[in-house]
């Protein structure tokens, strides 16, 4: 579905990731570590096509990132469900707006029980009206993890998804995200957190990588 | 999905307003120009004076020659000697209404009414010279000529300034609508995350541009309009000049009507071009 070949990326003079091949098959689970400023955000950006590679090829459900027009480009990515660090919300609109805008975007009528059971699930149903500013961290990412899984995406793309969240709340939701690539949704998490990659091995075929030294590296066989 | 901005609503509301106010007395304008020109037009082809001072004894054959002359002039419909009545009326507003023209010498006038191009006046001058002497050919229709003419060119010039109102709106719609694009780039990078084509991005922006225009224009046309109808009426003072032209008369009422929509169609028109441009350059 997404697949990074020879892939560089530059910033300015410096060069970020060289080398970089991967392939996100349907169904398939990837965690992605390195130390922080290693670039992997920069990869999850490139997996989306927010960034153009400025060397290699992204493939995009087949289509190569440069060739795709901008309306291809925003059709594919309906198909990839996006949690930033930073969550991204629109912060003028409610809770339960800000998760269903997958929907509104594509001009699809809401599913309003589908909304409201997720945000049950995610421990928001008594936050649906409020605004993403007065929510707490913890609060903001599981609404994000919300916004990226309601409209069921082939993709799921997660940049640090629990790094506000304690234990409990971020085993929830690792199991919603080990249930969505069970149902043969592709999971690719970044995090730092290892016991996290450690209990979503035990319960599912993950595959780590590791970005050092701007290369991608399968991790070592103690994760 | 974009969240309101007082300045750009101000500034766009506000705008709209005031053009809209604008375009109305522009339209007014041109419509009354045209009032102005078709009457000038009209009155262009109805007639001219043949004005005979002679000496009591020759006034009688020197009228009977000139009626000759005239009757046989190419391009003359008709001609009438005036009646002492008519001619008490036209002195009236000078010497009032009872003026005793029967007791005065004065010059006897005749009604000439044009047909099709109408006639040649140089060479009519030159047969009344020979042959009349008293008479003086008053062609006081050619003044108006140039009349026609400036009020046609009032006309244009109310068209163009409709075309700079609307160009000028454009601009100060375009210009806020850009102003909100950049301050709301959080907006559009969410909803780029989440899969809006542009098109959906644009009519965001657009929808909220275009309603805030209408409402705008709307009100300024209404304000327009009713400072025309507070206008005080001209007619028999000043009706016939430019001033008396301006404002409007029955149906031309509905032209104005015709603002807000336009004022909306070139607001969503300005937006939706700013807001492509501005998806566009930005990735």
């Amino acid at each position: 579905m997404i697949r990074l070949e020879e892939v560089a990326q530059d910033y300015g003079d410096r060069r970020l990731l060289r080398d970089v091949d991967l392939h996100i098959a349907k169904g398939s689970f990837h965690f992605l570590t390195g130390p922080s400023g290693a670039g992997k955000t920069t990869l999850l950006r490139l997996c989306y096509g927010e960034l153009t590679a400025s060397r290699g090829r992204v493939l995009l459900f087949g289509e190569d990132r440069k060739d795709m027009g901008r309306d291809a480009l925003a059709d594919a990515r309906r198909q990839v469900g996006v949690i930033h660090q930073d969550c991204r919300f629109l912060d003028h609109l409610g809770v339960a707006e800000n998760v269903a805008l997958p929907f509104t975007a594509a001009g699809l009528p809401v599913p309003a029980d589908d909304l409201r059971e997720l945000l049950g699930w995610v421990g928001l149903a008594a936050q649906a009206q409020a605004r993403p500013p007065t929510l707490s961290g913890g609060e903001r990412q599981r609404a994000a993890l919300a916004r990226a899984v309601i409209a069921q995406p082939a993709v799921v793309l997660a940049d640090e998804p629990t790094g506000n969240l304690d234990w409990e709340m971020s085993l929830r939701i690792l199991s919603l995200l080990v249930e969505l690539n069970r149902m043969g949704t592709a999971v690719l998490i970044a995090t730092h957190d290892l016991n996290l990659i450690r209990s979503a091995k035990a319960q599912v075929s993950a595959r780590v990588l590791r970005i050092a030294e701007g290369t991608l590296q399968s991790a070592g066989s103690d994760l | 999905m974009v969240p309101g901005s007082g300045f750009t609503a101000v500034l766009t509301t506000g705008t709209a307003l005031a053009m809209a106010f604008l375009a109305v007395f522009a339209l007014a304008l041109g419509l009354g120009a045209d009032r102005l020109a078709d009457r000038w037009q009209a009155t262009l082809a109805q007639s001219a004076t043949l004005r005979i001072s002679a000496p009591a004894g020759e006034m009688a054959v020197q009228t009977s020659r000139a009626l000759d002359i005239l009757r046989a002039t190419p391009g003359i419909a008709s001609v009438r000697v005036l009646e002492p009545e008519e001619q008490r009326a036209l002195l009236a507003p000078w010497f009032g209404p009872d003026l005793p023209v029967e007791r005065l010498t004065l010059p006897r006038m005749i009604e000439i009414v044009e047909a099709g191009e109408g006639f040649d006046p140089v060479g009519l001058r030159m047969r009344l010279v020979a042959e009349v002497p008293g008479a003086v050919l008053d062609d006081h229709s050619r003044w108006r000529a140039p009349m026609v003419a400036a009020a046609a060119h009032l006309r244009t010039l109310a068209v163009l300034s409709v075309a700079l109102i609307a160009a000028a709106t454009a601009a100060m719609v375009a210009l806020a609508a850009s102003f909100s694009l950049a301050a709301n780039a959080q907006v559009i990078a969410v909803l780029r995350l989440v899969g809006a084509r542009d098109a959906f991005i644009a009519r965001a922006f657009t929808r909220r541009f275009t309603l805030r225009a209408l409402a705008g224009a709307a009100l300024g046309t209404g304000l327009g309009m009713g400072a025309l109808a507070l206008m005080p009426a001209l007619d028999g003072i000043a009706g016939d000049t430019a001033l008396g032209g301006i404002g409007l008369r029955g149906r031309d009422w509905l032209w104005p009507l015709l603002v807000p929509p336009f004022a909306a169609i070139t607001a969503w028109t300005a937006t939706r071009a700013a807001a492509f441009r501005v998806l566009r350059r930005e990735g």
